[in-house]
This record gives structure tokens, C-alpha cells and sequence, in this order.
């Protein structure tokens, strides 16, 4: 869809991230929407600003053994373990699917568990039609001795922006793990590195304990706690990073209201993404774009832009 | 289809025990969106983040009857529910039995809190003019859940107890061994042990329905996806219902 400056001005909604133009701020996270078009059953999913795609790997992966999910109050915890087709069938087979109920900028979340991965598969992702950013994961706490590792290293986050850098020419979002003690150096080392983007946070690392077994709630031990309980930590990392950095910080984390859009993009976010929310109510992303304009004239915003 | 306004609003009109462990609910909403017995729903259960996917065991117009084990928090928190209460619930979700396989005389096979969606499988066959054969178990008499609904359905029904306080002792493919019951197809829904058990005893074709802890229900997530003969599939999305020759037993 071609976007046209001068109503992008005049839409009180619109934003920019990395350069790209965004209808509205309101964007699904990667992991809690597939690839859009499972969701068409609830909406027309054309009303989203952006939709940041399955976390997709080189070689298609079938994830952690059940059970690979926890209850927790105000949250839960998820360890599916990056489950997904692979690079070649994501754009063989998902994508055109995805073109056909939505038609704005879609955002590539691409994993990798060495830095050849990554870059190949930014490659083969690079110039596919509607792909305007790459969002780079380095912070699924969900596998072992893989992205964990990148993400928690200043050195080995600059290491595979670096190298992404060079064989893609889209926008490079670098989507940062709450697990660490500083995450300004690791958002610093980011930009430093060339990354045109944030976005930040995804899961914290958790664990549950059935108290009649004994044993861990998910098969896999540990998996990533997200939902409302975190949206006080994320947006005080989005605050902290959208401070020390200059480039654009996609907020992320606990986002579940037209409210907590605001405040997020009042800590320096420049888009949001809403994950957990839509596994609870289908209709979350839709609900939030709705309730935006109404919220922000509660609060005297006339356009996102100002924020 | 763009649903934009299913309505997720459902009375509690009748929440009671039916067994020393389950509860039976009535639900007053659309119920327009279901295509086959088989189907969940998702409840959110208030003071909780995830939805509980339980199995509908009958339609009546506008009334969902489900039935559930009270087993953790959740559970005890939908049985303290009562009468005019209102709950957000995701109709119709997953694929249901396909009853187009069924074969001349189908055998339907439940166990435990697996039961259920079984009822809701036999009378919609029997509205097909199709007579299954009904044989449930369970772990002793004291558990057991909902024999005067499927004795009223007039069909051949036996049930099988483990401890022998009922019925048959043994398990449901005891029955079928001792009944000598002739079969061309089978349908079924319970604790996994019973479905592998089934999955590896019987010779003839059936379909089983699956469960497993979800977060959607309706097939972003990944939460409850499992491998089967045709690669990684979502138990809440492409099941619940699976044809035995698709699964893979470990």
C-alpha cells in the first residue's frame, strides 16, 4: 500500500520507525499472532499498523515438549522453543498468505543460534514484497546455548548486527532481552553496531512449580514470563534506552490498553507491539486502535507524533 | 469469515456437581458458530490471565452445557460460579469429530471427564439416523459422570470401571473384547493412556480427541502443538480430533 505523505500528516495515529511509515502505532508481537492470517476469523487485520511475523529460523523447528505453558497471576509464562517452518517455507508459503489479508509493512522476526544464520536468513528475506523491517531476535530465552547468548553480550550483539548489516539493506530492529543487568550498554552496543532500531522487551526469564507434582509447570523447566506484570519493567527499560540512544525504540511488553499505549510512547517509544494480550482477547490490537483516539483526546494529545 | 461481532458474553444458567470431582455448567449465548461435536470453548475465568479451553458436551438453542473436572485454581474458581453470573467465552473453536468416517457402526469410546464431548458425538449421530454403540470408563463408581443422560439416549451402552465397582472391570477395550462388540469405526475422548492404549489395540480406523494446556485456543500461539505423520500440528487449531493414523505415539 503506497503511503502517502500528506495523510500520514493528517492521520493523528500515524508514526514513523526506522524510516518506514506506520498507519497507527499499534503493532502484534512476534509469537502471539502467527502470521495474521489465522486471526481474520475475529478481524480484518488491515487495520494494524504493522505486524512483526512468527520468529523464524534457517531450519524449520519444532520447538519444546509440552507442557510449554504456565498460569501466573497477571501473566503467563510461554517456552515453545522458536516452533516454525523455516526461512525457505516462511516465504514459500506463509508470506503470500500474510500479503493477502494484510497489506501494510510487515516486520520479519528472524532468529538465529550462530551469526551465519541470521545473516542467511536476512538474506533470503531481504526484497521479499511488503518486508520493510527486520526484526532481529537476540533474546529468546527458549534455547539453549543459542539466542540467549546474543542477546546478553554487548560484544556478541554488536557481532551479528555488524554482520546483518552487511547482506541486508532493509531497517534492522534489534529486539532486546530484559534478562540482563545493564540494558543500555547492550542497546548502545546495538546502535553503535548500525542497528536503525529497538525494540524492547520480550519474555523475562520465569518458572513455575506444581506444588501436587513437585516438578516445573513447562517441560522445558524455564520459559519466558510476559504479559500485564511486565509492562512496569518494560517501560521503564524503554525509558532508560529511548534516553541513552538515537534510534527509534519499538516498546514492548504488558500491553493491553489504548492507556498503556500512551505511556509507552510517553517513555519514548516510537510504535508499540502488544503480544500477550491477543492470546487473551483476539480482538486486543483492534480494541486498542480504536480506544486510541478517544484516549488520547482524554490526555490532550492531537497526534502520536508529539509524543 | 470476518466475525467481527462474535459475541463472547454467556450466562451461567446452572453450574452443579455431577460427580465427586465435576461440575456440570449451562451456558446461555450464540451458539450459531458450531459446525461439529467435538468443539471447545475458552473460558476466561475472572481473576485469572488464561482462558480454560473446555469441550462442550451438548447444544441446545441458545444453551452450551459443558462439563469439567475441578482440578486446579481456575477449575475451583468456575465452580463457585453461580447462576446469572456472565463469562467471556470463545465459541466453537477447533474441528471436531468428523462424522462423514463413521462407517455403519461406530463404537464411541470415553473416559473419565473425557466423556462429555462423546454425548454431544452420539446424538448428533443419532440425528443422522445413525446408531453408535457408547461405551465409557472410568476409575471406580464414585467418579462416574453423566450414565443417565446416555442410558436415556437409547443406545447400546456399556461402562467399564478399573476397580470393578461398576460395569465391567477393566478398561473400556475390555468391554469390547468380552461384548464381543463388531465395530467398523471408532470415535474417542479421554486421559491419554486410554487413547494410546485404543490407538495400538484397535485394528479398526477412529479418530481421538486430544487435550493439552493452551494459552490462544485458536492457533497463534504454538503452546500445545504436537508431531504427527503429517509434521507439527496444533491441538487447538487443527485438532482437537486427529485421525489415529496421523498420530504418532511415543
Amino acid at each position: 500500500m503506497e503511503v502517502n505523505k500528506k495523510d500520514t500528516l493528517a492521520n493523528p495515529l500515524a508514526v514513523e520507525v526506522a524510516g518506514v511509515e506506520l498507519k497507527n502505532p499499534v503493532i502484534p508481537a512476534s509469537g502471539c499472532f502467527g502470521y495474521g492470517y489465522g486471526m481474520t476469523d475475529y478481524y480484518d487485520v488491515d487495520i494494524l499498523g504493522s505486524i512483526s511475523f512468527k520468529g523464524t529460523t534457517l531450519h524449520p523447528r519444532f520447538g519444546n515438549p509440552l507442557p510449554r505453558v504456565a498460569e501466573c497471576t497477571a501473566g503467563m509464562i510461554n517456552s515453545v522453543g522458536l516452533q516454525n517452518p523455516g526461512i525457505d517455507a516462511v516465504i514459500a508459503e506463509e508470506l503470500p498468505k500474510m500479503r493477502e489479508v494484510f497489506h501494510g509493512p510487515i516486520i520479519a522476526n528472524i532468529s538465529g543460534f550462530a551469526i551465519d544464520e541470521y545473516t542467511e536468513c536476512c538474506r533470503k528475506i531481504t526484497g521479499e514484497k511488503q518486508v520493510e523491517i527486520i526484526e532481529l531476535n537476540v533474546s529468546c530465552p527458549n534455547v539453549h546455548g543459542g539466542g540467549m547468548s546474543f542477546g546478553t553480550s554487548a560484544k556478541s550483539v554488536a557481532e551479528v548486527v555488524t554482520a546483518v548489516k552487511k547482506v541486508t539493506t532493509l531497517p534492522l530492529v534489534i529486539k532486546l532481552t530484559p534478562n540482563v543487568t545493564d540494558i543500555v550498554e547492550i542497546a548502545k552496543a546495538a546502535e553503535d553496531a548500525g542497528a536503525d532500531g529497538l525494540c524492547l522487551i520480550n519474555t523475562m526469564l520465569g518458572m513455575r512449580i506444581d506444588l501436587k507434582t513437585r516438578k516445573p509447570v513447562v517441560a522445558n523447566v524455564m520459559g519466558g514470563f510476559s504479559g500485564q506484570a511486565v509492562f512496569p519493567v518494560a517501560v521503564r527499560m524503554v525509558y532508560q534506552v529511548s534516553n541513552a540512544c538515537s534510534i527509534p525504540v519499538i516498546g514492548c511488553g504488558g500491553v493491553n490498553s489504548a492507556e498503556d499505549v500512551l505511556e509507552m510512547m510517553m517513555a519514548g517509544a516510537k510504535a508499540v507491539e502488544v503480544g500477550t494480550a491477543n492470546l487473551i482477547n483476539p480482538w486486543a490490537c483492534r480494541d486498542i486502535i480504536e480506544a486510541l483516539p478517544a484516549a488520547m483526546a482524554k490526555y490532550g494529545i492531537n497526534s502520536l507524533r508529539e509524543l | 469469515m470476518i466475525q467481527e461481532n462474535i459475541d463472547t458474553r454467556y450466562v451461567v444458567a446452572d453450574n452443579r456437581w455431577i460427580g465427586k470431582n465435576t461440575m456440570m455448567m449451562l451456558l446461555e449465548g450464540p451458539t450459531g458458530h458450531f459446525t461439529a461435536p467435538g468443539q471447545f470453548v475458552n473460558i476466561a475465568v475472572p481473576g485469572f490471565t488464561l482462558r480454560r479451553p473446555i469441550s462442550v458436551c451438548d447444544i441446545q438453542g441458545d444453551m452450551l452445557t459443558i462439563v469439567y473436572d475441578v482440578v486446579g485454581h481456575g477449575t475451583d474458581a468456575l465452580s463457585k460460579l453461580k447462576q446469572g453470573d456472565v463469562l467471556d467465552v470463545l465459541p466453537a473453536l477447533g474441528n471436531g469429530f468428523d462424522m462423514s468416517k463413521c462407517g455403519e457402526r461406530p463404537v464411541l469410546l470415553g473416559g473419565g471427564v473425557g466423556c462429555p464431548p462423546i454425548y454431544s458425538l452420539a446424538k448428533n449421530l443419532l440425528e443422522k439416523d445413525i446408531l453408535p454403540t457408547v461405551i465409557l470408563g472410568f476409575n471406580s463408581d464414585d467418579r462416574m459422570i453423566m450414565i443417565e443422560q446416555f442410558e436415556n439416549l437409547d443406545v447400546p451402552f456399556y461402562v467399564a470401571t478399573v476397580d470393578g465397582s461398576y460395569g465391567q472391570k477393566g478398561f473400556v477395550t475390555d468391554v469390547m473384547k468380552v461384548e464381543n462388540i463388531d465395530s467398523d469405526y471408532f470415535y474417542a475422548c479421554g486421559p491419554l493412556p486410554m487413547l494410546k492404549a485404543l490407538c495400538s489395540q484397535l485394528s479398526i480406523p477412529g479418530q481421538v480427541s486430544l487435550e493439552a494446556r493452551m494459552a490462544c485456543g485458536f492457533g497463534v500461539c504454538m503452546c500445545c502443538s504436537i508431531e504427527n505423520r503429517n509434521g507439527a500440528k496444533r491441538i487447538c487449531k487443527d485438532g482437537p480430533v486427529f485421525d489415529k493414523e496421523d498420530l504418532i505415539w511415543k
